[in-house]
């Protein structure tokens, strides 16, 4: 991947739905879910004479997050018509901005190998989303009828385009991870990947290194996991460099990642691209933004991703690590502090949330809010462990439980039969047993491989199907072979 | 005199009186529809007459009970079809809505309502307002009730014919300026703003507005002062208090300094028109005022920043009509380009595919700095010029059209006919303006514009007021003559 011979240029345009209460043009409900066609009024869906009117909110949040991204907020900007037929858009254009954004010139911060690197955030502007279209197939052209749910069609979005700063895959879901965490803190969008709420696309080119003309632009849709976005990208990168070694052309077009078979398809080349004809919309008028407006906003921000980290480090004397991962994710910070409240050992939280957690949900893709684990079951869980009720090995398989039924950490313990075994004689036989069963083991740590009794102790624990107490174990095992 | 011939103004003193009942008045004006509408064809969709007359009698219950009505109580009246109304069909003379049926009113109606007035039907227009003559629209050309023969003038043609056929009192449409020139009716297009164009159906969005069509200027005071007010759901809607223009109508203009555009004479298709323009000028003058030529140097630039942009907005406003969600749609088709391509192909007519094809040339890239940027920047500088004119005279006075009514089927290019030479720089500006008859040419109503500085409405009703009261033309009726075929 990293071929020295070559740079990559990876610049990202990420879509979030903002978490106001109604849609961007009218006073419908932007909830997710809902029955089809039930948040609809004759505004959104476009019908005869009918004229949009912008939620001011809307603009509260594009100032909020222009902050955060450290943006210059215009004091002049204004809304423009960007023109295609589909019928996920009811007037056949979308509301959006054009030649003057919101915010501009804007930056955020990611880490990479221990290293700060700052990308730049070219302009961030408000449009309306468009609606959901349900195919009767595989695809609009293949299918013989395809459904409108206009629910989603004018709920507010925020595009976010990055400077083409990233120069690795890695980079690009650093920053993304970073961006989702930003917006998140600032409450302008609950960023939730699965339900659509934050969607990428990327641009990449690669060149040979020291190159003064950038590679040939390809442009992939529908990045909507951090996974996608990274493997989608290491595909196309290695398509280009192949490309670029073979002498082989490169076009400019739209290709989309295919999740199943883990490779990008062409979607359409330059020429078959839109005109847009964007021009301002003519049935609203320009949106002028005073100094006043803009520092009541910036006064009132909520405490931003760094902050918060030091706060944690401070107040639960986390590790710098531990801090940056916990706080990377908003919800995840505060399922740590629901979690620390209950149980003070900040540390073991940590330990738990860091490891088996963000294992889970990352294997799963699934967001942290909508876990199975609340933070009092966590806090029950490690409650057992410290009052010998199970092993940390045990633990293991009833947080594994736990994440895949949402059953409290005592119900499964009791219907597994996990209880540790801390009887004395009980835990002694097997120690016999597995002291006669491995003699070369035995002998090996008498003469002194202090190594070997962690072989022992393992098939101890192995044979009680690890309901021992490991400590007893060890302890017992110790004593034997003195 | 009929009761259907009398003014709003007239009817409302009889009314409140008891001299006659709504219901009387509603069921006489019905019957003249039912008499005369056949010639003249104003109408697109005539309300059911018991629902016409239980309006009415609604208004009585509330007359008799004593209770205090407005002016517009009881008065018979249509919209022009382009005005969305709740539950009835909406069609904007086009295939396309052919069967639209809005849930919703569109402002302009929702206020007709609490003045309680009577609803009759709706009238004939242009297609999506696009052309000056009415024969545009999808279901049949309306006549001018002066010569069966001619058009009424567009787009909102059905308006001004049914106001001057005595098939309603009064009327609402936009782009009614010129077609009031042609049937010799009163009409005011309002400063861009004054009223809400929420649930008007048009084919622009900076260039229409709402107006009403009268038999006398009194009338239209009344009917503005309903319709005009800030509208929360109409973001170009002005904030700000609507006066009583009714109240303003003193007939005094002495001291007034009235502008003559002198880039509005010579253009003239017929020199009598001039002639009755300027013995009206004459008139103001005699009432005392200061009367001058004015220069608006961007004149001869209007109409072509007018067709760039109202074209270039049809392209973006017509394009929802594809029938996807309502309207027109073309059934058995292979996929969703073909039923795009077929729907719009049969449900557009000419002119308004016309439209559409010239606008959206003017927004692609490349084209859009050459042609609608360059309109926008004129569009200005025609600002620019009224706005001067403005810091030296209260009005400018002018003819409406540099006609009177053609034949039917003569003139169907509205690009090339400049019947909208006068009525269109108000509209590029966004300024107030009306029209009033001042005399007949060969038998023909002539129209004389009378254009103020932005809400400066009951300024211009004031002035024409003076003239109609003091000097003007006097009322008198058409003979729905011709042949009418
Ligand atoms: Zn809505």
């Amino acid at each position: 991947m990293t071929d020295s011979k070559y740079e990559v240029v990876i610049g990202l345009e990420v879509h979030t739905e903002l978490k106001t209460n109604t849609k961007i043009f009218c006073s419908c409900s932007t909830e997710f879910g809902g029955e089809p066609n039930t948040h609809v009024c004759p505004g959104c869906l476009g019908m005869p004479g009918v004229l949009p009117v912008l939620n001011k909110r809307v603009v509260d949040f594009a100032i909020m997050a222009g902050l955060a991204l450290n943006c210059q907020i215009a004091e002049f900007s204004k809304f423009d018509r960007k023109h295609y037929f589909y019928p996920d858009l009811p007037t056949s254009y979308q509301i959006s901005q054009f030649d003057q954004p919101i915010c501009k010139n804007g930056y955020l911060e990611i880490d990479i190998n221990g290293e700060q690197k700052r990308i730049g955030i070219n302009r961030i502007h408000m449009e309306e989303d468009a609606s959901k279209l349900v195919h009767g197939g595989a695809s609009i052209a293949t299918s013989s009828y395809s459904l409108v749910d206009y629910n989603r069609g004018g709920v507010p979005l925020l595009e976010i385009v990055s400077e083409p700063d990233i120069r690795s895959p890695e980079e690009a879901r650093a920053y993304l991870e970073k961006l989702k965490s930003i917006l998140e803190y600032t409450e302008v969008s609950d960023c939730k990947m699965q339900e659509g709420s934050l969607r990428c696309d990327a641009n990449v080119s690669v060149m040979p290194k020291g190159s003064k003309e950038f590679g040939t632009r390809v442009e992939i849709k529908n990045l909507n996991s951090f996974r996608a976005l990274k493997k989608a990208l290491e595909y196309e990168v290695m398509r280009h460099i192949q490309a670029l070694e073979e002498g082989e052309p490169l076009i400019q077009e739209t290709r989309t990642w295919d999740e199943n078979k883990g490779i990008t398809l062409s979607m359409r080349t330059k020429e078959e691209a839109h005109d847009y004809r964007y021009f301002p919309d003519p049935d609203l008028v320009p949106v002028i933004i005073s100094r006043e407006w803009v520092e009541e906003i910036r006064r009132n921000l909520p405490e931003l991703p760094q902050a918060r980290k030091e706060r944690f480090m401070r107040e639960y004397g986390l590790p710098a690590y531990d801090a940056s991962i916990i706080t990377s994710s908003k919800a995840l910070a505060e399922y740590f502090d629901a979690c620390v409240a209950l149980y003070p050992e900040a540390k073991t939280v940590s330990n738990w949330l860091m490891g088996d957690l963000i294992r889970s949900l990352n294997a799963e893709d699934q967001d942290i809010r909508d876990c199975r684990i609340r933070p009092e079951m966590l806090v029950e869980m490690l409650r057992l462990i410290d009052n010998k009720t199970i092993s940390g090995k045990i633990a293991k398989t009833v947080f594994e439980e736990m994440f895949q039924s949402g059953k409290k950490p005592a119900d499964i313990v009791k219907e597994k039969g996990l209880v540790q075994i801390t009887d004395q004689g009980e835990i002694e036989a097997m120690v016999d047993q597995v002291i006669e069963a491995n003699p070369k083991s035995v002998e090996d740590f008498k003469s002194g491989k202090e190594k070997a009794i962690g072989f022992l102790v393992g098939q101890v624990m192995k044979l009680s199907k690890g309901k021992a107490n490991p400590n007893m174990v060890n302890e017992l095992l110790r004593k034997k072979l003195k | 005199m009929s009761l259907y011939e009398k003014t709003i103004h007239e009817l409302h003193g009889m009314l409140i009186k008891k001299e006659i009942s709504a219901e009387e008045l509603t069921k006489d004006v019905l019957a003249r529809m039912d008499q005369v509408e056949d010639k003249v064809k104003s109408f697109v969709f005539r309300e059911e007459k018991e629902k016409a007359i239980a309006q009415a009698k609604g208004v009585d219950e509330k007359i008799s009970r004593g209770e205090k009505v407005g002016p517009l109580a009881g008065i018979p009246m249509a919209y022009n079809d382009n005005i969305c109304t709740k539950g009835i069909r909406t069609t904007c003379s086009s295939k396309m809505l052919a069967d639209f049926v809005p849930p919703y009113d569109a402002f302009v109606a929702e206020k007709i309502g609490e003045a309680q007035s009577v609803f009759i039907g709706k009238t004939n227009m242009d297609e999506f307002g696009i052309g000056s003559s009415t024969e545009s629209s999808f279901f049949y050309p309306t006549r001018n009730p002066w010569n069966l023969n001619l058009v009424p003038g567009g787009s909102g043609g059905g308006a001004a014919a049914a106001v001057a056929a005595d098939e309603a009192v009064f009327a609402l449409g936009s782009d009614i300026l010129n077609p009031a020139a042609f049937c010799g009716v009163v009409a005011m297009k309002p400063t861009y703003g004054r009223v809400s164009r929420y649930g008007l159906a048009g084919s622009t969005s900076s260039l229409e507005q709402v107006g009403p069509v009268t038999k006398d200027v009194t009338d239209c005071a009344l009917v503005l002062g309903a319709i005009a007010g800030h509208d929360p759901k109409d973001s170009t809607s002005a904030p700000g208090d609507v006066p009583r223009y009714d109240e303003f109508l003193t007939g005094d203009i002495k001291g007034m300094h009235i502008g003559i555009p002198k880039e509005y004479f010579g253009n003239e298709f017929d020199p009598e028109v001039k002639d009755a323009v300027l013995s009206a000028v004459k008139k103001m003058e005699e009432l005392g005022a200061h009367v001058d030529e004015v220069s608006l140097p961007h004149t001869p630039y209007v109409m072509s920043a007018y067709h760039v942009i109202a074209a270039a907005e049809a392209s973006s406003v017509l394009a929802r009509y594809e029938g996807v969600r309502y309207g027109y749609r073309r059934e058995d088709v292979p996929d969703i380009e073909a039923l795009y391509r077929t729907t719009r192909t049969e449900g557009f007519g000419p002119a308004v595919k016309r439209r559409i094809i010239l606008g959206t040339y003017f927004l692609s890239s490349g084209q859009i700095d050459v042609y609608y940027k360059k309109a926008l920047q004129t569009r200005t500088l025609v600002k620019e010029d009224f706005d001067r004119a403005f810091e030296k005279y209260d009005l400018l006075v002018s003819p409406t059209c540099p006609g009177t009514a053609f034949p039917l089927g003569t003139q169907a290019d509205d690009i090339l006919n400049g019947t909208g030479l006068y009525t269109v720089p108000p509209c590029v500006a966004g300024i107030p303006a009306i029209s009033l008859p001042c005399g007949l040419v060969q038998g023909l109503p002539v129209g004389l514009q009378i254009m103020g500085p932005a809400f400066a409405e009951e300024k211009i009703l004031n002035a024409a007021f003076a003239y109609q009261q003091r000097g003007g033309f006097p009322r008198i009726k058409p003979s729905l003559s011709g042949e009418g075929k």
